[in-house]
């Protein structure tokens, strides 16, 4: 007898609590993810490297290195069932001193050890073969033919809609403010009443901390560590072919340079603890290392093309290590998720899933879908391709975002799947990433975000509410006649 | 493929001017390209009067300007397309566009004139530290909510930028109820007009900071204050000076872009200092048959230039057309001499060239009681005294074709300043 | 005597101004042309300014049609102006030039349309 509204809860709707439900979707379960904010991929997972790391990285036997090997070899096939952008285009880790040389062997190994594949060591001159524009002072590189890029937001947002699918509930501004033991199961009180559950997912970012305390007697520190980036135009997108690490070693943990799956050029992150996890600010100091730090190893960086900057927030957790494990009963935690978290969000997935699966004896749903469909992108069509879709449906020949060339029938498609304000139609197709960084285009997506939501131009949020765009309107004019 | 003797790329001032000339050298078979719903270009947008001073002798507003000109495009039933954006031009003038009505289509044309016109440099161009909270916004873009959508953007404003654009928008703000706490301007001098300083800062109590800019944003979801600092003579931030100024919106006007994306992917050979494409006096870039005029061949200040140029480009094109062939003869290098940023254009074709050609310039920073001389190959042609050049204002010499009657292959000419 | 200083917007030479309000009437210095000592005068004596803005337009094409004073207003009158924008309901079509009102906000001055709006 069914005494709970679901089987599942989960708090977090980021690429965590998103693989995980999809992953649970596969089961029949009554699964709900619960997100604070207006839309999915709200926190971390909206302003990181976009790096599926090959695995090297992480210390041998932790869950880290498990989680992240198992889920950079599960990411191509992900992607291509949720049709996500995925490029495998390798990693090389530079070490910039031969007497650094001892810890990138090092590091070989550890990869060797955590069982990543297509692992070699090149020489400095090798290196500067494959990428011309790396430094003279690269002594040596760790090529890692494993390693890829992926578009967070896509992938994110992707796994929502095909848990969605297949009969998973997607709840945004609706927060987990507390929980309660109730028999075998949980009551969930939320910002917007009380739901009951049989098991609790905490795949909570930065407030990973706050939900384990709801459940747990014991104190989960999350640490925010706050990472600075800087985003160039896509002129500069292939500047460097790989992603390019740089070995830890005198100035700390190094920091990246990298085409990005859509062809821009990505240089960062910095590594600052802070005690806000909701402050994302950039800082003077903070791009400033990254514009140092990054022609370290990479030369004639071309940064007048510098379109954008921005920071993310990783929950670290004290511990050191990704916490995955039932730590109270009914009560998972998928916590302490900073890097490698996006690489390994589909292991994670299928790690969390299948181990509630199995406590609740939940049988595989026969009709679990794992195929989603992106939202068209007609820039990226052939003509004919490109031609047909707006001969179906004109809209596709209304271009809003001229940078990207995103058009109305794209914007409108992504309001359908669950985008409720601009930078929710943003990630979803791009419109306001380019080169003039919506300055274009945000008069129109504001307006067809009004007019799909049903509310006034003046209620339309850059993203959680309170962000409104406008402060007001001139007057009652018409603005349905136009 | 269907064919069109010449296709214009933008219908905002630059393109519809280019459209009249060519139409008034006899050529038809044009095609005016328009991503906007409406053409008049960013004119629409300025609906503050100054505009047409030169051109008509009367100060009209922006729409009144583009008017002018719609109205004659009208009358001579040249064809536009509305909402039609075009995605590829090739170097053998393939021009690719998409719209709702058509889909997409791929016109061969003749001649290209390109006119896509400029974009804001954003906040994130600058990399302004802070936040990223709603309430930034380009002041074009501002501008284009408040005067075409009817929408306000924000009750308290600090403007960055005291160019025009940040001027008129400070007192379009004002005037809408909103309240400009400060306009903060990184170099020592205003970009802008004076009578905008006065119009639009003066008249209405805006205080004026110069070598100040913008070092922090603050708010989580909506701007709540900015820092303002001061900046030495390198233009960097100087600690210690920084002031929080509360408000809910922030404004750039920091710069425009010419919006060559187009003409890159096409292969044309680019000049760094403007952010167009390099042009010869006929306005043709270095494809063959394409030509670009207004702010995507150099960000302008007076649209009246822009019209100016525009026709030159028009007439150029309706020429290529009717000849059906490229420039050949002599090309004479121009150079951006001392105290000049750059020209336009950047070569003169001694042998095809009109009696005289426009060679515009701006100059690298504000001279008083300066001269401005061109010289060829160190001989001087022309002088001219000016008591005030600055950066804000395109100036321009001519030279006539005689003046090139001696010119080399190689010979340059140059536009310097003497103090 | 009270003196102000300006700066002469009548070009871009931009002269500064030096105005003494002086019993027999405003003395001006600085100025390099004619149009700087009449700008100095009337700056002093009668401000005038040139208002645009936008009214709301009811079954357009577009939402607003820009407008502006025929002729330039007395600076005191600006808000009034502005008022009047603000109430007004200018119903499709409207033409470039059309008078939107006769006497803005008792300046003296017509409001006209600077744009053509069609009906939707």
């Amino acid at each position: 007898m069914r005494t709970f509204d679901y089987d599942v809860i989960i708090a977090g709707g980021g690429v965590t609590g998103c693989a995980i439900a999809r992953e649970l979707s596969r089961y029949a379960l009554d699964i709900c993810l619960l997100e604070k904010e207006e839309d999915v991929c709200s926190g971390t997972s909206k302003a990181n490297s976009a790096i599926v790391h090959a695995g090297f990285d992480a210390a041998p036997g932790s869950m880290k290195a498990q989680m992240n090997v198992a889920g950079s070899r599960l990411m191509p096939d992900l992607a291509r069932e949720l049709d996500v952008p995925f490029r495998q285009n390798g990693s090389m880790v530079l070490c910039l001193s031969p007497d650094d040389r001892p810890a990138l062997e090092a590091l070989y190994r550890r990869g060797l050890t955590n069982g990543v594949e297509g692992l070699s060591l090149l020489t400095g001159e090798e290196a500067r073969a494959l990428e011309p524009h790396l430094t003279q002072a690269v002594a040596g590189a760790l090529l890692a033919s494993s390693g890829g890029i992926v578009c967070p937001f896509e992938l994110t947002a992707a796994l929502a809609e095909n848990a969605r699918a297949n009969g998973a509930e997607v709840r945004c501004l609706e927060p987990v403010e507390a929980l309660e033991r109730r028999g075998e199961g949980w009551t969930v009180t939320t910002g917007r009443g009380a739901l009951t559950s049989r098991w609790v997912v905490n795949a909570a970012g930065l407030a990973a901390g706050r939900i384990h305390g709801m459940a747990c007697p014991d104190h989960l520190e999350i640490i925010p560590r706050r990472g600075e980036y800087l985003l160039l135009d896509k002129s500069a997108g292939s500047h460097v072919t790989r992603t390019i690490f740089q070995l830890p070693g005198r100035y700390g943990k190094g920091v990246l340079v990298t085409p990005t799956v859509h062809g821009n050029l990505l240089a960062g992150p910095t590594a600052e603890d802070i005690a806000d996890g909701a402050d994302t600010a950039t800082t003077a100091a903070g791009l400033a290392l990254v514009r140092e730090r990054a022609a370290l190893g990479v030369a004639d960086i071309p940064f007048g093309a510098v379109i954008t900057s921005f920071a993310g927030n990783r929950a670290h957790s004290s511990r050191g290590d990704f916490l995955l494990s039932e730590t109270a009963p009914g009560f998972f935690d998928a916590a302490g998720i900073e890097s490698p978290g996006l690489s390994a969000a589909p292991a994670i997935g299928r790690y969390v899933a299948e181990r509630i699966a199995s406590a609740l004896g939940a049988a595989l749903r026969p009709d679990f879908d794992p195929i989603r469909r992106a939202i068209p992108r007609p820039a990226q069509m052939p003509d004919r391709e490109r031609a047909a879709l707006i001969r179906e449906d004109p809209r596709y020949g209304d271009i809003v975002c001229r940078c990207e060339q995103v058009s109305e029938g794209e914007i409108l498609e992504a309001i359908r799947r669950g985008a409720r304000s601009l930078d929710g139609v943003k990630r979803r197709v791009r419109a306001g990433m380019g080169r003039c960084q919506g300055g274009f285009c945000t008069p129109r997506v504001l307006e067809i975000l009004a007019r799909e939501l049903g509310i006034s131009p003046d209620e339309v949020c850059k993203n959680r509410p309170g962000s409104r765009l406008l402060t007001g309107t001139m007057g009652e004019a018409d603005h349905e006649n136009h | 493929m269907r064919t069109t003797d010449i296709v214009i790329i933008g219908g905002g001032p630059a393109g519809l001017a280019a459209a009249l000339a060519a139409r008034e050298a006899g050529v038809t078979d044009l095609l005016i390209l328009e991503r906007g719903n409406e053409l008049g270009g960013i004119l629409n947008q300025c609906i503050h009067s100054g505009f047409g001073l030169h051109t008509f002798r009367e100060e009209l507003t922006g729409p009144e300007y583009a008017a002018r000109y719609m109205d004659r495009v009208l009358a001579e039933n040249i064809p536009f397309r509305l909402g039609a954006m075009a995605v590829r031009v090739t170097a053998d003038r393939r021009v690719t566009y998409i719209s709702r009505e058509e889909g997409l289509e791929t016109v061969q044309a003749r001649a290209v004139v390109l006119a896509m016109g400029c974009r804001e440099r954003s906040r994130g161009a600058l990399s302004i530290p802070g936040a990223r909270p709603a309430g930034i916004y380009t002041a074009g873009a501002a501008q284009r909510l408040m005067n075409i959508d009817g929408y306000r953007v924000g009750r308290e404003a600090v403007i960055l930028g005291s160019g025009d654009i940040g001027l008129i928008m400070a007192r379009r703000l004002t005037l809408e109820g909103a309240r400009v706490r400060l306009v903060a301007e990184l170099m020592p001098y205003s970009g802008g007009l004076k009578r905008n300083i006065v119009q639009c800062l003066d008249d209405f109590g805006i205080p004026l900071k110069l070598s100040h800019t913008v070092v922090d944003i603050h708010g989580r979801d909506r701007v709540e204050a900015v820092t303002v600092a001061a900046v030495d003579g390198q233009r960097r931030p100087i600690p210690g000076t920084e002031e929080r100024i509360p408000c809910d919106t922030l404004l750039l006007s920091v710069g425009l872009l010419p919006e060559n994306e187009l003409t890159r992917e096409a292969g044309a050979a680019m000049c760094a200092a403007t952010g167009g494409p390099v042009v010869s006096d006929r306005l043709e870039t270095d494809l063959p048959g394409i030509f670009a005029c207004g702010n995507v061949l150099h960000v302008h200040d007076l649209v009246d230039y822009v019209s100016q140029e525009a026709a030159l480009a028009g007439e150029s094109a309706a020429a290529f057309v009717r000849s059906g062939g490229g420039e050949t003869g002599r090309r004479v290098r121009v150079a951006a001499g001392n105290g000049v940023r750059y020209t336009v254009p950047q070569f003169i074709g001694p042998d095809r060239m009109a009696e005289a050609a426009v060679v515009r310039f701006r100059v690298t920073d504000v001279f008083r009681d300066a001269c401005v001389r061109l010289s060829l190959d160190g001989r001087e042609l022309a002088r001219r005294k000016k008591r005030v050049l600055a950066p804000g204002e395109m100036e321009q010499m001519t030279v006539t074709r005689s003046d090139l009657a001696e010119a080399r292959a190689d010979s340059v000419l140059t536009v310097e300043l003497e103090a | 005597m009270e003196t102000r200083e300006l700066i002469c917007t009548g070009c871009p030479l931009g002269c500064p101004l030096t105005v003494t309000l002086s019993p027999d009437g405003p003395v001006v210095k600085g100025h390099t042309c004619p149009r700087g000592e009449a700008y100095g005068r009337s700056e002093v004596l009668d401000p005038r300014r040139t208002v645009t803005s936008t009214a709301a337009v009811t079954g357009g094409r577009q939402a607003r049609v820009p407008v502006k004073t025929a002729r330039a207003v007395p600076k005191d009158r600006i808000r009034d102006c502005m008022e009047a924008v603000r109430r007004l309901r200018v119903a499709a079509p409207v033409g470039l030039g059309d008078v939107l009102l006769p006497d803005c906000a008792g300046s003296g001055v017509a409001l006209v349309a600077t744009k053509t709006v069609e009906r939707a």
